[in-house]
């Protein structure tokens, strides 16, 4: 195997124009190196802010191995700090969430610390008289990262000190989360409840890439959305649909249909497939909810919004939008074969009820881990990974609709749905992240 | 209004209903559940009911009938190789009876294994069981079941707790 933290050659070496090399999914080293490298210069979500709405408000992530705390300071800020003790190292929050109060307290020596980081108390601190103590880092208190970008409601981080800017880092790839908070009648999102959180045995590239892939619903989901189909074949064609129907039948639409959906690529991995439209688009209409967006922005605007029906907007790596149905589904690599998914549902603030029970039931029947959906895909990607062990044949084909000419005016753009191009894009984003910096042959 | 059934009847009946899904015998189990009947395993402790709360399983019969149909369809990849369950039981404890409606609720707590491959998981927690009568029948109007770890990262759960 080769050396690839030495070698930034032997990393290039993994990713052509049109194809990778199994190691990405399947090399430990490489793992390491994503999360020193991809994770740490990239903005990763590290949650939404409603999830924090009073002081001392916190959840406890773990991001690029990085134990962080998200928490609403005294002053209403949100802020992010490493969730370490500046004098041992214990962990100083053991919950995943909840309010620690206006003070941060270690539970093992009772240091003290002001919800903006700042050392506040020590037991008996003459014991730290004539020392070095206050020139130390553990004088300094809580490490706070310095780069969070706050977006709508949706909080980014970015780890390493040095890299694109947040604004530069996604680009127009942010009009996905501009309409799902437009969505609302007052331009505001919140997270309904707990997540759904998914264990996969597989690679986190895998699950990232499956969501801008649009040739497989028709074969991975026949067995679920087919039967459902099947059930409901006999149905007069106005009958009226129960709402699982509505969600399930969509997902057996033809190559045609994810064809013309189309998929627009951004630089630095991002992408969204259903520019044109979506598994999305035939829902039934919730009238009071169309009257109550007329009245919020004018019937223009609100046709432009609701109009946009976009199926998985990537932001690579770490976050997957769906507007249309107001879920997002959150991705933690845990190591090279296991990564945790996490699907929340977003309450449209101001908006009927009946939008909150539709983007629920959607989240349950396809982003569970009981989903019979959501089986199939992980089935698949499970498949991979063990698959991939086989010699012989190395690579990963990323060749549908690869051209030269994309090698020369770049992949931004709107492609056909069920080209490739948004996988090109985000390991394009994976190589120039992971050699970054990097010299050497 | 008569009962829906006597304490051994009740008891008997949810036993009967965790065997029939350990021995696969969906068709059987599906006429269990009343026209109008659920199958409810909420997302977090003290969920309230309604569609509007994310849950685990939240299933009328329709839906039911989808997961029971799919499992029989050859091309449902992630039962190339088969998933079995085996359900074990305390001793159901019938809660409370409606002398109104001839309702029942029976509390079970439960260990539930699934097995696939070389994987086999285990779950716990409390099934309720909520029956009335349907003619000469008892169905099930609800069961809600409530699992230990029901807010864990879970792997694909692909049969019926």
């Amino acid at each position: 195997m080769s050396d690839y933290r030495s070698s930034a050659a032997a990393i290039r070496a993994l990713v052509r124009d049109d194809a990778v090399h199994r190691d990405v999914y399947l090399s430990p080293a490489l793992f390491d190196l994503e999360m020193e490298r991809l994770w740490r210069s990239a903005w990763v979500y590290i949650g939404h802010d409603s999830q924090v709405p009073n002081v001392g408000d916190f959840l406890s992530v773990n991001i690029a191995r990085q134990p962080l705390l998200l928490l609403r300071g005294s002053d209403g800020v949100l802020r992010v700090l490493l969730n370490r003790c500046a004098h041992k190292g214990s962990r100083l929050v053991g919950a995943s969430s909840g309010n620690c109060g206006r003070l941060l307290r270690c539970s093992y020596h009772g240091w003290t610390y002001t919800l903006d980081g700042t050392l506040r108390t020590v037991p008996i601190k003459s014991g730290y008289a004539d020392t070095r103590f206050a020139e130390s880092e553990a004088a300094k208190g809580l490490t706070n990262i310095e780069h969070v970008a706050n977006y709508r409601g949706f909080v980014f981080i970015r780890l390493s000190r040095s890299g694109a800017s947040f604004e530069e880092y996604f680009g127009d790839s942010l009009s996905s989360i501009d309409n799902l908070a437009d969505r609302s009648p007052v331009g505001r999102l919140e997270v309904a409840g707990a997540p759904l959180r998914y264990l996969h045995n597989s690679n986190w590239k895998m699950f990232i890439e499956n969501l801008n892939d649009t040739m497989h619903p028709m074969v991975a989901h026949e067995s679920s959305a087919g039967t459902a189909r099947q059930l409901w074949k006999d149905q007069p064609a106005d009958a009226p649909k129960p709402m699982v129907i509505e969600q399930f039948l969509p997902f057996v639409s033809n190559y045609e249909f994810f064809d013309k959906m189309g998929v627009k690529i951004y630089d630095n991995g991002h992408s969204y497939t259903g520019v044109n439209f979506s598994i999305h688009s035939s829902y039934s209409a919730i009238p009071e909810y169309a009257a109550q967006m007329a009245a919020a922005y004018g019937a223009e605007r609100a046709q432009a919004i609701l109009g946009e029906s976009r199926h998985n907007t990537v932001y690579y790596p770490s976050l997957t939008v769906k507007g249309a149905i107001q879920t997002i589904r959150v991705v933690r690599p845990m190591a090279v074969d296991r990564t945790l998914i996490e699907s929340f549902t977003l309450r449209l603030v101001g908006a009927p009820t009946a939008l909150l029970a539709r983007s629920a039931t959607y989240n349950r029947v396809i982003n569970s881990p009981t989903s019979v959906v959501g089986h199939d895909d992980l089935y698949c990607y499970r498949a991979i990974q063990e698959g991939l062990a086989a010699d012989g044949n190395e690579w990963v084909s990323l060749h549908r609709n690869y051209s030269e000419r994309e090698k020369e005016s770049g992949l931004p753009g709107i492609h056909n749905g069920t080209s490739e191009a948004s996988m090109r894009g985000q390991f394009r984003a994976w190589l120039a992240a992971m050699t970054a910096g990097e010299t050497g042959a | 209004m008569p009962t829906v059934g006597d304490d051994r009847q009740l008891i008997e009946f949810v036993q009967w209903e965790a065997r029939l899904i350990d021995e696969k015998r969906f068709d059987e189990w599906y006429d269990l559940f009343a026209d109008d009947g659920r199958y409810w395993m909420p997302l977090t402790r003290g969920q309230p009911a309604g569609a509007e709360h994310t849950s685990l399983f939240d299933e009328d019969k329709l839906l039911l009938k989808i997961r029971i149909e799919r499992l029989r369809n050859p091309n449902s990849y992630s039962q190339a190789q088969p998933s079995w369950c085996q359900h074990i039981l305390q001793m159901p404890c019938i809660e409370s009876r409606d002398a109104e409606s001839g309702g029942a609720v029976l509390r079970t707590p439960f260990m539930y294994l699934e097995y696939q491959q070389d994987q086999q998981d285990l779950y716990a927690g409390v099934a309720w069981h909520h029956l009335k009568r349907a003619g000469d029948k008892i169905v099930i109007a609800l069961k809600k079941i409530e699992l230990l770890n029901c807010e864990a990262a879970l792997p694909s759960l692909q049969l019926f707790p």
